[in-house]
């Protein structure tokens, strides 16, 4: 029996008639040209050479669709694509709004810069090992847990991008990257199980698994929903893979394990990405839990800032400092989870985008300082200052900026989120930012002072040094640019991100656009 | 049988939990490979089980006329199946290889990306 031949049935309020206009494709744009271009490169493994001119040019694609696809949701509201004809809440809906599309601008034009600097540092066993392929994937999948408007489908994108950044993890030579690898692989399993195990619970409890229409249907919930526990369950998997205090382990004994690039991704983006699905799960689902559980966020919060940068003071390789400075700013993100209003969120959201460019940046530092200076460890590094002044002038730039002080990029979310917790009458979580801000300081303060500033007789004959390449200082400046532009004229970037929490806190154009005929 | 199912659930969990927090890699997997499945007969017992009609509403009714059971979440699970699956083929094979590289399977014996005695930064120069 044919469609049409059902007396009674409106056709168009369950499944899509209309092809999507072609200006909609824009919103899977970002996920499909990865898929696509690691595809090919798995089709070119044998042709290694290709692989790292392929990859930039897909990411290039890959930034310039998600360039698009921001200014659109700018100007004319969230975008919203049904797969497979059935509407929602049945089809799966991919929708970006400002947040996502925010989120993923960033971390495409982090991915491109991170695959520019990886040509020359990706040799060709670790091109046949697969590299590109896996950086592909994983950005693929990074941009589809961003895009997404199905809490099922978030999940799917997620263990993409968990599998894929198994395979750069575990990419390398020296035995440590297989330790590593164990203890990510094993960890960030668990924590996507339980994010199976809260998004199981919660199609059991509200039978769908549609943002937008959760969204209502949680708002409309009796007393008698577990919503709390549901709240909790996926503040525990998130806040695993946020790498929140009690649950962040995995992070410092795996990320300083592979390849720098992969750190540097791996840093930039991931955890951004746990962060912004508790923004995406708490704050736009599930927002009178979000209040009841402030107080345990905003303790997580202190925690992680606090005991993240005290670990990040005891820390002698560079790299695994720079882990646990990355773990204390996803506290300052977490505080702004946990005042939860316009301007603590606004904070959060401005601080994930600082983050991801500044923590990428000083991972590709810390590889340029290794290529300088000969080592990670702050032991033996020494004398850059005299051989290397324009990587000490970007490391000084840097350190400002992760240490929230002008003119860098980390001034501005600081300044939100202090003010924010100020205006909530929470002066101790004000506290807290201000001194892991300070310490912050310090850490890196002693990094400037041991390996830029301490001069060292050199051994090594003139030939022996190696020179940093032109393209890595391109990469990092490409990195410091917007960093540098988010802290001298901060307007633009914060009225982005104002917009972003704006949505979030009040998502009616969001679920006006996955349902435009009206929610059910 | 939903009540069955749930007491099975709650069992798998408590015993996939006690073998994660063994410091051998064996026991770990093995744990890893409960917890998966826990998680796919919860989702499946979610979903109701006792019936064997198919879940398709007959012409000229609004509902369907007995319980069905919803096929979400079990088109949910075959995907969470494959996934797991994957996940645990890639976990034994990096075991065995921690096995060649450490050593060891004792996950406290793995110490080489943090080692024990960890060197303090220099307190000046």
């Amino acid at each position: 029996m044919s469609l049409a031949a059902l007396p009674g049935t409106d056709l168009a309020s369950a499944i899509v008639i209309t092809p999507t206009p072609l200006a909609d494709w824009l919103v899977i744009a970002p996920v499909v040209v990865p898929l696509l271009t690691g595809a090919l490169l798995l089709t070119l493994r044998h042709r290694t050479a290709l692989h790292g001119a392929v990859a930039v040019a897909g990411l290039a694609a890959t930034a310039l669709c998600a360039l698009l696809l921001f200014v659109r949701v700018s100007e004319s509201g969230p975008v919203v694509m049904t797969m497979g004809r059935w509407l929602p809440p049945f089809g799966i809906a991919f929708a970006a709004d400002a947040l996502g599309a925010l989120f993923a601008l960033v971390a495409a034009g982090v991915g491109l810069i991170a695959a520019l600097y990886s040509l020359r540092d990706i040799g060709t066993a670790d091109r046949r090992y697969g590299f590109y392929p896996f950086l592909m994937l994983m950005m693929a999948g990074v941009d589809g847990a961003l895009l997404t408007g199905d809490v099922f489908n978030l999940y799917v994108w997620f263990e993409v991008f968990v599998i894929s950044s198994f395979g750069l993890l575990v990419v390398g030579d020296d035995a440590a990257r297989i330790d590593g690898a164990v203890k990510y692989a094993v960890l960030n399993l668990v924590a996507t199980t339980l994010f199976l195990i809260a998004t199981g619970y919660l199609y059991g409890v509200f039978g769908t698994l549609n943002m937008a229409d959760l969204h209502s249907r949680v708002a409309a919930a009796g007393p008698e929903a577990p919503v709390s526990t549901l709240a909790a369950l996926y503040l525990a998997a998130f806040g695993m893979k946020a790498a929140a205090f009690p649950v962040n382990f995995w992070l410092p004994a795996s990320y300083h394990t592979p390849r720098i690039v992969t750190s540097a991704l791996f840093g930039g983006l991931l955890t951004k990405v746990g962060i912004y699905a508790l923004l995406r799960v708490l704050v736009m689902i599930m927002p009178a839990e979000r209040l009841a559980l402030s107080s345990v966020i905003a303790a997580i919060a202190v925690a992680t800032m606090l005991i993240g940068i005290a670990c990040a003071l005891a820390q002698n390789d560079v790299r695994r400092m720079l882990g646990f400075v990355l773990i204390s700013g996803i506290g300052v993100m977490l505080a702004g989870l946990a005042l939860g209003n316009a301007a603590g969120l606004a904070g959060a959201i401005l601080y994930g985008v600082h983050s991801m460019l500044v923590t990428t940046a000083l991972y590709l530092l810390a590889g340029m300082m290794r290529a300088a200076g000969g080592s990670y460890s702050l032991d033996t590094l020494s004398g850059l200052y005299d051989r290397a002044p324009l990587l000490a002038a970007s490391a000084l730039l840097l350190a400002f900026a992760i240490a929230g002080l002008p003119p860098g990029s980390g001034l501005w979310p600081k300044v939100m989120l202090v003010k924010a917790s100020l205006d909530a009458g929470a002066g101790w979580l004000a506290a807290a930012i201000l001194i892991s801000g300070l310490l912050t300081t310090i850490a890196f303060g002693r990094v400037f002072l041991l390996a830029f500033w301490r001069g060292v007789a050199e051994t090594r004959p003139a030939h022996q040094r190696r020179r940093t390449s032109r393209l890595a200082f391109v990469c990092l400046g490409a990195l410091l640019l917007p960093s540098l532009a988010i802290g001298l004229y901060p307007d633009p970037f914060v009225a982005a991100a104002t917009n972003a929490a704006n949505g979030l806190l009040d998502p009616a154009h969001y679920v006006g656009a996955v349902f435009p005929g009206g929610a059910r | 049988m939903e009540v069955a199912l749930s007491v099975v659930v709650g069992a798998f969990f408590a015993v996939a939990i006690y073998l994660m927090l063994s410091r051998h890699m064996v026991r770990m997997l093995l744990g890893i490979a409960l917890f998966g499945n826990a998680v796919n007969l919860l989702i499946f017992t979610a979903g109701r089980i006792a019936s064997e009609e198919a879940p398709i509403i007959p012409a000229g009714m609004d509902a369907p006329p007995g319980p069905i059971a919803n096929p979400l979440p079990q088109a949910l699970i075959l995907t969470a199946i494959v996934i797991s699956f994957s996940f645990f083929a890639f976990l034994l094979v990096l075991a065995y290889r921690a096995y060649q590289d450490l050593g060891t399977d004792e996950t406290d014996r793995m110490r080489l990306a943090e080692p024990v005695a960890d060197k303090l930064p220099p307190m000046g120069y």
